[in-house]
């Protein structure tokens, strides 16, 4: 069981966070899900990177394994994106806040109901 | 000259760089006219690329010199090339299109941000398009999707911001998904350039890994690209969208992921084992008639005219879908060829529309929503942009003489190769539901007379006219001679069918 | 918070090592962790740690509006001009070997300005990202 452990604790985050982004109807905890659900990708490129009995890949002359640095690049990269993704969907959160009062989905859908059916009873 | 051995790496970063000029230069007259420049540049090159591809084949372009696969490779192949052309065209018709469209619809204080996202999500587009590593892939289809859900945000009705919030929490859902499909297959083949995963795929094929990154890619390429059921999130963002946008997304976004799924499906997985040996064929077979007789059916009872279109954006995205499920030259044609006479199609209509709703000005200077009930007689006030909506309608519905026409014709050649009557059937009566949700807006128009008579302002403001119906020509055009489109897509059919037997 | 004197006094201590702290990430980044990413995002840290302390209207005096949005769009600039400046050598894009006579110091070279670029503009993203939250509540006033 140990052997797998990184992608155990890959596999559980990655669950969690999407049922915390289906589940909640809070914006914030959304968002929030969708980090932890990120947080899982970043795990599962970086784990698996680490070779048995490599070292820091920088050349030396007296080691011949060395870690895999690409997984750690691309997570980088992957990081940002989802840096990017938060800061955006805050945002929205705030801009929605100002607009309809609420950050909880279920008041503001029916707030949009309310609304679209008073436009329909107008016309 | 020694820039057109550079073309693949310009084609990305013209636009690339056109918006941190834009942000740089605050005012939104200078914005516009880098970005648009930048996006006409990009045309020229994608134009150019098509060019190069008919002489050499496939062009090959190392990032920073590295040789594939250790280095970052842009490749080209007619498929690349055609779809180049699409994005880049587009692009370039609704830029002068924006400019006279969100003087009504974005505060004026933001257009050079509107214009700088607009630039980065075409970068995105073309990047994606024309890139060989697949995690690039990934970068630049969030570049493209960050951008597009800040530009659907930018809507006056406050439900756009609901709209880019779904928009982005099932995106990003689905680009995760794509990255962990990604993972997968480079824990599998130890490398990220597509064309040698492909040589690696081979001997870890049915390995569990390699299946579950292809079901990820699958699921989360279906949520980029709306398959039912995944499509929650459209019609919402192309109803509250500004219009320039609406058009500009409906006829790139969603055709860019069919590109992906395409690559990854024909060119990396190889075609025995995603359609011999897995049932996916049957699987898409399903969604993509559901996705056909659904989305057409609701597309019926909508009343605001651009959330009916967007429903029959989700219809139409289930004949390309289909033609996929095939696994043959015409039905893959027909996928390929529907990319581009449905992105050009769509695209006139939502910008034809964006001119309806530029015209009826409401109270405070607010354009409302475009609602059937509005609309009432328009066809006498508004003739040519009634006339290009039922163009385009036409093509929707797959009239002979219009683009539509192609793709339906590929999907039923492929159709009959198989003996499946049956979907030939259900084709045929889809197109009717097409019939149906145009007949709407053609009897709202042209045969009821308005309940007052509206202002004299109700003119058709030419700005807006024009590229719409460049566009609707281009219907009109590639539904007469297909050499350029059908030609190309079957092309680009057979090249990927063959290279993976 | 400016009245309180110990964070006052941290404060004054602290920035300066954490500015420096940044700059010796950003150019550690091909030797060990760090590059522009890292750098940028600890370079906005310390900024915002002055600004909790002492105010968002004084750290907009010491980095206003306009030089954050500068910041933002030149970053990305000096990334494509690197790209650029490889092709107009003779080079691909972002094709570090013609930047110099020794391709190994060209890569020195061409990794050198685009973490400068990384840097320049992840900064100036989190400063505005920070400055758009921060003074969200002030325009309610």
């Amino acid at each position: 069981m140990f052997g797998h452990f990184s992608y155990i604790v890959t596999v559980f985050l990655m669950v969690a966070g999407l049922y915390i982004v289906i589940a909640r109807g809070n914006l914030i905890k959304k968002l929030i899900g969708l980090s932890v659900f990120q947080t899982s990708v970043y795990m599962l490129y970086i784990a698996p990177g680490k070779l048995v009995g490599g070292t820091a890949p920088i050349l030396a002359p007296n080691f011949s394994i060395y870690s895999n640095p690409l997984p750690h690049v691309l997570i980088l990269t992957a990081i940002v994106v989802g840096v990017a993704t938060l800061a955006l969907g805050l945002a929205l959160a705030v801009r929605i806040q100002e607009a309809y009062g609420s950050i909880e989905e279920d008041k503001i859908l029916a707030r949009d109901n309310s609304v679209e059916l008073a436009e329909d009873s107008r016309l | 000259m020694s820039l057109l051995a550079h073309l693949p790496a310009l084609q990305v970063v013209l636009p690339l760089i056109s918006a941190p000029l834009a942000v740089l230069l605050r005012h939104g007259g200078f914005a516009f006219v880098i970005v648009t420049a930048a996006a006409w540049a990009a045309f020229a090159a994608a134009i150019g690329l098509w060019l190069q591809v008919g002489e050499v084949g496939v062009i090959s372009y190392s990032i920073g010199n590295w040789p594939p696969p250790w280095g970052i490779e842009y490749r080209v192949d007619r498929l690349t090339s055609f779809m180049l052309i699409l994005v880049a065209g587009m692009a370039s018709i609704v830029l002068p299109y924006a400019r006279a469209s969100i003087e009504r619809e974005i505060p004026r204080d933001v257009h050079y941000l509107f214009y700088a996202m607009f630039g980065l999500c075409l970068t995105g587009l073309l990047g994606i398009i024309i890139t060989g590593d697949a995690f690039n892939i990934f970068v630049f289809l969030e570049i493209s999707s960050l951008s597009t859900y800040v530009m659907i945000a930018l809507g006056r009705d406050r439900r756009a911001l609901t709209a880019a919030y779904q928009y982005l929490i099932m995106g990003s859902i689905g680009a995760t998904f794509i990255v962990i499909g990604i993972g997968f297959l480079y824990l599998m083949t130890g490398t990220l350039n597509l064309a040698d995963m492909a040589l690696r795929i081979r001997e870890v094929e049915s390995s569990r890994p390699v299946l579950a990154a292809l079901a990820f890619l699958t699921v989360g390429l279906s949520l980029k690209l709306a398959l039912f059921p995944l499509h929650q999130w459209l019609p919402n963002a192309y109803t509250y969208a500004p219009s320039a946008v609406t058009a500009f997304l409906a006829a790139t976004a969603t055709k860019v992921s069919v590109y992906v799924l395409i690559r990854f499906y024909f060119s990396v997985f190889g075609e025995s084992l995603v359609f011999e040996k897995l049932p996916l064929p049957e699987i898409m077979l399903w969604l993509s008639l559901f996705a056909m007789f659904w989305a057409s059916f609701v597309a019926i009872f909508q009343t605001n005219l651009k959330r009916l279109f967007a429903y029959s954006s989700i219809g139409q995205i289930g004949y390309i879908t289909l033609g996929l499920s095939f696994d043959s030259v015409n039905g893959l044609t027909a996928s390929i060829v529907h990319l581009f006479n449905h992105g050009i199609s769509k695209g006139a209509t939502f910008l034809l529309i964006g001119g309806i709703v530029a015209a009826l000005v409401g109270k405070h200077g607010v354009p409302p929503a475009p609602t059937l009930d509005r609309m009432a007689g328009l066809a006498r006030h508004m003739p040519l942009t009634c006339f290009g909506i039922v163009i385009g309608g036409l093509s929707l519905i797959g009239v002979p003489g219009t683009a539509g026409f192609i793709s339906k014709w590929y999907l039923l050649l492929a159709a009959m190769e198989k003996a499946q009557w049956w979907l030939v059937a259900a084709i045929l009566l889809s197109s009717l539901l097409a019939v149906a949700y145009v007949w709407r807006f053609v009897e709202v128009a042209y045969f009821r007379q308005p309940a007052t008579e509206p202002e004299p302002r109700l003119k058709e403001p030419l700005g807006l006219l024009i590229p719409a119906w460049l566009l609707i020509g281009a219907t009109i055009w590639f539904g007469l001679d297909t050499s350029l489109t059908a030609g190309s897509a079957f092309e680009a059919a057979q090249q990927l069918l063959g290279r993976s037997k | 918070m400016k009245n309180d004197l110990v964070l006052r006094v941290v404060g004054k201590l602290l920035i300066p090592f954490i500015l420096l702290f940044a700059l010796y990430v950003q150019f550690h980044g091909d030797f060990g962790p760090g590059g522009g990413f890292q750098a940028g995002v600890m370079l906005a840290a310390a900024i915002v740690f002055y600004a909790l302390i002492f105010g968002v209207p004084a750290t907009q005096r010491a980095v206003p509006e306009w030089l954050v949005e500068t910041m933002l769009a030149s970053g990305v600039l000096i990334y494509a001009g690197v790209g650029l400046a490889g092709l107009l050598l003779g080079g691909n894009f972002l094709d570090y070997f013609v930047l110099d006579k020794d391709p190994v110091h060209g890569q020195h070279r061409g990794i050198f300005w685009v973490e400068a670029g990384v840097a320049t503009t992840v900064a100036g993203v989190m400063l505005k990202i920070f400055y758009m939250f921060a003074m969200r509540g002030r325009l309610e006033d």
